[in-house]
């Protein structure tokens, strides 16, 4: 074998684990944690399983966007307990009350961040940070201090996008697959997509090739922000209340796996599909984590960092013999 | 200079001036000994972690880790104060300056952007110090542990005097030593740095390790001060506060100038906001948006003089 072959051999792998490699890794922990934990492979576990990451998955869609865009966005923890807070508020309007006004108001904090970021110039670490505190800020004027809780009735249509199962799968995992596919055809297949990659491979390249960069910015950040929200009113649905206390931390845990999904956070590249994965590998991890019993449930966030830390080490160790 | 560069480099001590302009005048029980000594209580900690944050912002870098690193070093105290004090305090820096070093080798060696690499011990950091204080909170009961939280040197708190030494200290630091010059040239231009051959990766890594250190002194502090070892509490959201500080105060997040004083004076001011909120009867809420508005002011400010 001669030398470039070699070397092409090598680049093929070193793409193939960079692009697979968490996808992997989750099948050798689903396989392990099915023979480990008979308990596991359970159909009502492998439900929670699905359940519990639909929630955080459609955060994390939107942080895919985000990030292939070059930028970040800190608020969404925030902007997913307000969401949840404005539905279950919202519902003494309807059902569409209790959609429409987490909607309309994250939205429009996504916007803000969205034009701030890209009319500005101001670093998206900044202004996503700012409206981190304001949203959380917001949500407890609105809640009286955290002292209210939002109760959706109990007879409210608007329970069922939580609580409604078909074929005994929650509707919330249902609705996070659609958002997916549809996200994943807005990347790859369309206008906007290639413009959102271009945007985070090389901005100046793309402004001179007269692609929309900033309308491109201010669209993911708004996505980001109603995406944050409307998962945070499906939680609501799915608990029958806004719960003031959730969503913090949950900004670092969607980075986390969008970035373990292969994301770069460097922006310009990225798949809907890994951050599918980083969703699952993170919450099977926690899954294992309780199943073990006798370890620390603390334990779960450890794993999780040092799992971050591997994959970063790996990436960037990977990129590096590529461009060797 | 312009008038926005102006704001810039002054705006902070004008806001600060501003705000204690308005307690004097509007309100009750505003100028006594008591009350000064508890806002410097409260801004010590923000301050020294700030002081840390302050340098690596100075590198374009950032430290999302110092707060989990607050708590892994809290974490430590009491399974180390059986043996003494001094060697429970020595502990705790320790672990900060491990953690610091640690970060630093993934930003300066690995060339992992300083987000993603700090991400990573902010995410597994207050994990293990939770797994380290088995998910407890821990009393502290060594008295002389304890007056690092509540004793007095000359009438000073001993917490505002660290922070008051430490903030000299890099003050001479970025000022007088070669390291502080290089330090500010690595955030102005990496690259024209390593082509003049200053030494970046030691300079950074040495970056990361202070500002690791100064998370652990105020680790040791505010467990002092509350009297426990809190994992699950110690240093929440503390990253936030300090880079708020750091920006606030005139450092730019795109690095290659470090303001010490202006850093003190962020974190003042944000502790002077909270406490006028609060002697005002508005609630933590208004507090936070507040917050929200006056990083984007000062961002929005500080964006002006680089655009120029």
């Amino acid at each position: 074998m001669t030398a470039t072959t070699v070397q092409a051999n090598r680049e093929r792998w070193a793409s193939l684990l960079q692009r697979q490699g968490a996808a992997v890794v989750l099948v050798v922990v689903i396989a392990v944690a099915w023979i480990a934990f008979p308990r596991f492979g359970s159909l009502g576990n492998l439900r929670d399983l699905a359940l519990q990451s639909s929630f955080l998955l459609v955060i994390a869609l939107g942080m895919t966007f985000v990030i292939i865009t070059g930028g970040i966005d800190l608020s969404v923890g925030s902007v997913y307990a307000l969401g949840g807070v404005l539905a279950a508020y919202g519902s003494q309007w309807g059902f569409f009350g209790s959609l429409l006004l987490p909607l309309a108001v994250c939205g429009i904090i996504g916007l803000i961040n969205g034009i701030l970021v890209a009319r500005t110039g101001m670093a998206p670490f900044i202004v996503t940070l700012a409206s981190l505190l304001f949203a959380r800020g917001l949500l407890l004027a609105i809640t009286s201090e955290g002292s209210t809780t939002f109760k959706i009735p109990g007879d409210a249509v608007f329970l069922r996008l939580g609580q409604g199962t078909f074929l005994g799968i929650g509707y919330p995992v249902y609705i996070a697959a659609a958002l997916c596919l549809a996200g994943g055809v807005l990347l790859r297949r369309t206008r906007f997509g290639q413009s959102v990659f271009a945007t985070g491979g090389a901005e100046s390249s793309a402004l001179l090739m007269g692609l929309p960069v900033a309308r491109t910015k201010i669209a993911v950040y708004t996505m980001s922000g109603l995406l944050a929200g409307f998962a945070g009113a499906l939680t609501a649905a799915y608990l029958q209340s806004g719960v003031t206390v959730i969503g913090v931390g949950t900004e670092l845990d969607a980075i986390a796996v969008v970035v373990i999904g292969g994301t770069l956070l460097t922006g310009g590249a990225g798949t809907i599909i890994g951050t599918v994965i980083g969703v699952g590998l993170r919450n099977v991890i926690q899954s294992v984590i309780n199943q073990i019993g006798t370890l620390d449930s603390n334990f779960q966030s450890v794993v999780s960092g040092g799992f971050l830390l591997v994959v970063v080490v790996v990436q960037r160790w990977l990129a590096k013999s590529r461009n060797a | 200079m312009t008038r926005t560069r102006w704001l810039q480099e002054y705006g902070v001590y004008l806001a600060v001036a501003g705000l204690f302009a308005f307690n004097l005048l509007f309100t009750e029980n505003f100028v006594s000994a008591a009350n000064f000594r508890t806002q410097l209580l409260q801004a010590a900690p923000v301050c020294i972690v700030a002081l840390g944050m302050a340098l690596v912002i100075g590198t374009e870098g950032v430290d999302l880790s110092v707060g989990a690193v607050m708590a892994l070093s809290a974490a430590l105290i009491p399974l180390y104060l059986g043996y003494g004090p001094l060697l429970a305090v020595l502990v705790a820096l320790v672990v900060g300056l491990a953690a610091g070093l640690f970060n630093g080798f993934l930003v300066a060696q690995l060339g992992i952007q300083p987000i993603v690499a700090t991400l990573g011990l902010l995410v597994g950091g207050r994990g293990l110090a939770l797994v380290i204080a088995e998910g407890k909170l821990v009393e502290v009961r060594s008295p002389e542990f304890l007056s690092l939280g509540n004793g007095d040197v000359f009438g000073i708190p001993v917490s505002v005097l660290v922070a008051a030494v430490l903030a000299v200290g890099v003050g001479l630091l970025v000022q007088r030593t070669t390291f502080g010059r290089q330090l500010v040239a690595i955030g102005g231009n990496r690259s024209a740095s390593a082509l003049a051959g200053l030494p970046v990766k030691r300079v950074l890594i040495g970056v990361y390790a202070i500002c690791g250190v100064l998370a652990g002194v105020a680790g040791v502090l505010a467990t002092a001060r509350l009297g426990a070892s809190d994992p699950a509490d110690i240093g929440l959201l503390m990253e936030l506060s300090a880079i708020t500080a750091v920006v606030v105060g005139g450092t730019p997040l795109t690095g290659g100038r470090v303001r010490v004083l202006g850093t003190v004076m962020g974190a003042v001011l944000m502790q002077l906001v909270r406490a006028t909120l609060i002697k005002h009867d508005l609630p933590d809420s208004a507090t936070q948006m507040v917050q929200a508005a006056i990083i984007i002011a000062a961002v929005y400010v500080a964006r002006e003089r680089s655009t120029r």
